[in-house]
């Protein structure tokens, strides 16, 4: 059997099975549809949630920019823990308490404010927009992989996949098909990693495979990937090199990004009680770790494979690996196989039969170009993203893993950009339309408007998704940046300050808005290439990059609502009693029936 | 003890669980993780020094016992004041 139906069952099948369990969790509960999540257990609810929160971004794009940058890229992974102890402390409980359904419900009432909601509805768009971006990048790299064609074609295909998927829509409700997507999910990441950790290092566990020895030449793995980068004229893997200041806001921007993502927070509101609320984001992070802790060992360990199978013969001085041996040693299918998506390509530019791999930006390396005769960098082209997906093939697992890896990707970028979608029209049809502008709109016409808003938003995530603002964990961090700039403020003023509704509302327009133009001004106006006046590699304010500026977008959002709200009248007294009943877990069975 | 001097107590307990936990929150990612990187260099973990392995493991097994910490703490004070859920 071939690769490709191999391929083809693995995808088949785990779809299979989520349709299958959907139809099967629908058939007794349609009508308790929220209750029903109501009687969930903190770890199914965790599970679930883990499911829904990690995307393309965590499963397919992320081991590939720590592998390629090493230490440096460790925001991703301290960033999208870090923001779950926010939502634990700060957040679930609280929101679990005061006992409704939406982030924008909590805002408008909070606030007693019908605009306080609608600019809170429009900043969820905004960030979901982009965020779906990102996924439908990922998508494309999956789909092109997947059906071995190039990576437009995959996108095109994917983005009508993904349309379908979110129509069909009632499935991304359903717990129990998350608990199945999670599954697989984690176990198509980890058992290629414990593979490659294995044949590495000898231990099965990856992340402390990372911090072993490797088994071929008895070094420590960090020290041994160290040397070979650097001999090729990289930057060393485990020291830091770039910007400190930087690296902490983009770690910052992520964390509270994270605990201002509608489609979490959400999640929180449907747990039993305010002690599970606590429980669930625990369970949620152990299962987010589970994958959290493997990826570090799976870029580094990549990196390390591949940078070895273009020095075959043991680095510079043994000589680069021969253009025959890609095109006929079954070990280098892997190369031929994505060069046809057109995210891997490489040229012979010296024409010596061989490709040299190093950076040739390096001075010295230069140096030894130009004593070899090599003219410039040979591995051409090497998308980020491509790297979770290409890894078991790098490594030379069984076929099947590499099946299991493609049915994985897929899950996690359709659930995820699915869910996204369904955000974003309810959003549009229920909060705006119905909300605020034609609160008489039929069901139908309410229905019809979701829909539209739905196929308006993946029209719009499939153009910028051809020329994406970045790779797909970067624009995902672009996402996560506009959210922490916009909700997570409002939500931490809203439960722990007294703040008032002009405070609030003038807070999150100027959080969004100075984020979303620093955006703008280096990623292209509405993300439209060419359109930027400045790049993240030399950016407008010193060292801080569009990524890292959601943490400068909060503290404007903090600063500005502080002060309108010290020039303005206080709270009412009602609202005063609404913020003192959602600190205390006492009477959360009753809030949730108002 | 009136309900409301107890609420008050019982809040300013929590906020105090949350400052210790933020504190930590913060000196394991961005102090241990990135900034206090250099003073744990002499420090050495699998051929790399443990800023490196707080950076990329380390912070997010604290993380998790962080949340559970507090969960298990804020039930405990949750009843010990009162006001916890029926």
């Amino acid at each position: 059997m071939d690769q490709f139906t191999i391929n083809l069952l693995f995808v088949g099948g785990s779809f299979a099975l989520y349709i299958g369990i959907a139809i099967w969790a629908r058939a007794g509960s349609t009508s308790e549809f929220y209750a029903a999540g109501r009687g969930v257990h903190p770890v199914t609810n965790g599970m679930a949630t883990a499911a829904d929160w990690m995307s393309a971004a965590s499963f397919i794009s992320m081991a590939g920019l720590i592998a390629f940058t090493g230490y440096d890229n460790s925001s991703f992974l301290m960033g999208w823990t870090g923001g779950y102890v926010l939502l634990a402390l700060l957040l679930a409980p609280y929101l679990r308490k005061f006992g409704k359904f939406t982030v924008s419900e909590f805002i408008g009432d909070r606030f007693y404010s019908q605009t306080a909601r609608i600019v809170a509805v429009v900043c969820l768009i905004v960030a979901s927009t982009t965020y779906v971006i990102g996924q439908m990048t990922g998508v494309g790299v999956a789909f092109g992989r997947f059906l071995e064609v190039d990576n437009t074609t995959g996108l095109l295909i994917g983005a009508c996949v993904v349309f379908a998927y979110a129509v069909f829509g009632g499935m991304k409700g359903v717990t129990y098909t998350q608990v199945a997507q999670y599954c697989v999910l984690i176990t198509a990441y980890t058992i290629p990693a414990i593979f490659i950790s294995l044949q590495l290092t000898g231990n099965p566990i990856p992340g402390l495979g990372l911090f072993g020895n490797d088994v071929a030449s008895g070094v420590p793995l960090l020290a041994k990937l160290d040397q070979v980068v650097t001999e090729l004229g990289f930057a060393s893997y485990t020291a830091h090199h770039a910007n400190t200041l930087n690296m902490v806001l983009f770690t910052l921007s992520l964390m509270i990004g994270t605990a201002g993502l509608p489609h979490v927070i959400m999640r929180f509101f449907t747990v039993p009680k305010v002690s599970d609320a606590r429980w669930s984001a625990g369970w949620t992070l152990v299962f987010i770790a589970l994958l959290y802790l493997t990826a570090p060992a799976v870029g580094a360990m990549a990196r390390l494979n591949i940078t070895e199978m273009m020095w075959p013969n043991g680095g510079i001085n043994g000589g680069a690996v021969a253009v025959e041996q890609i095109e006929n040693d079954s070990k280098y299918d892997w190369m031929s196989t994505w060069q046809k998506t057109g995210l891997l390509d490489w040229e012979d530019k010296n024409g010596d039969g061989k490709i040299q791999y190093y950076n040739d930006k390096n001075a010295d390396l230069q140096a030894v170009a130009a004593e070899k005769g090599w003219e410039g960098n040979e591995l051409t082209k090497f998308n980020r993203d491509i790297l979770v997906l290409a890894n078991p093939e790098i490594a030379n697992l069984p076929s099947w893993v590499i099946g299991l890896v493609a049915a994985g990707g897929l899950a996690a970028a359709l659930s995820t950009a699915a869910g996204l979608l369904l955000a974003i029209s309810s959003a549009v049809s229920h909060d705006l339309i119905k909300g605020a502008y034609n609160p008489n709109i039929s069901e139908k016409g309410e229905l019809l408007s979701a829909r539209i808003a739905m196929a308006v938003a993946i029209v719009v995530a499939t153009y910028l998704g051809l020329n994406p603002p970045g790779f797909a964990a970067q624009t995902v961090a672009l996402a996560f940046g506009l959210a922490a700039a916009s909700i997570f403020p409002a939500l931490m003023m809203g439960i722990f300050t007294k703040v008032n509704s002009r405070g609030a509302v003038a807070g999150m327009i100027a959080g969004i808005s100075v984020t979303l133009i620093y955006i703008f001004l280096h990623k292209g106006w509405l993300f439209i290439p060419g359109t930027n006046s400045f790049t993240d590699a030399d950016p407008l304010l010193g060292p801080i990059k569009s990524t890292s500026f959601g943490a400068i977008g909060a503290m404007v959002n903090f600063t500005v609502a502080y002060f309108v709200s010290k020039a303005s009248d206080p709270i009412p007294t009602e609202i005063e009693e609404l913020v003192q009943s959602v600190r205390i877990p006492r009477g959360a069975a009753a809030a949730q029936d108002h | 003890m009136s309900e409301n001097s107890s609420n008050n107590e019982y809040w300013s307990a929590n906020m105090r669980i949350i400052k210790i936990s933020l504190v930590i929150w913060a000196l394991v990612s961005f102090g241990f993780g990135i900034l206090l990187r250099p003073l744990l260099s002499g420090i050495p973990v699998g051929g790399t020094d443990l800023g490196f392995w707080f950076a990329q493991q380390g912070s997010i097994l604290v993380f998790l016992g962080l949340i559970f910490f507090y969960a298990w703490r804020m039930n405990q004070l949750d009843r010990e004041h009162g006001v916890d859920e029926e």
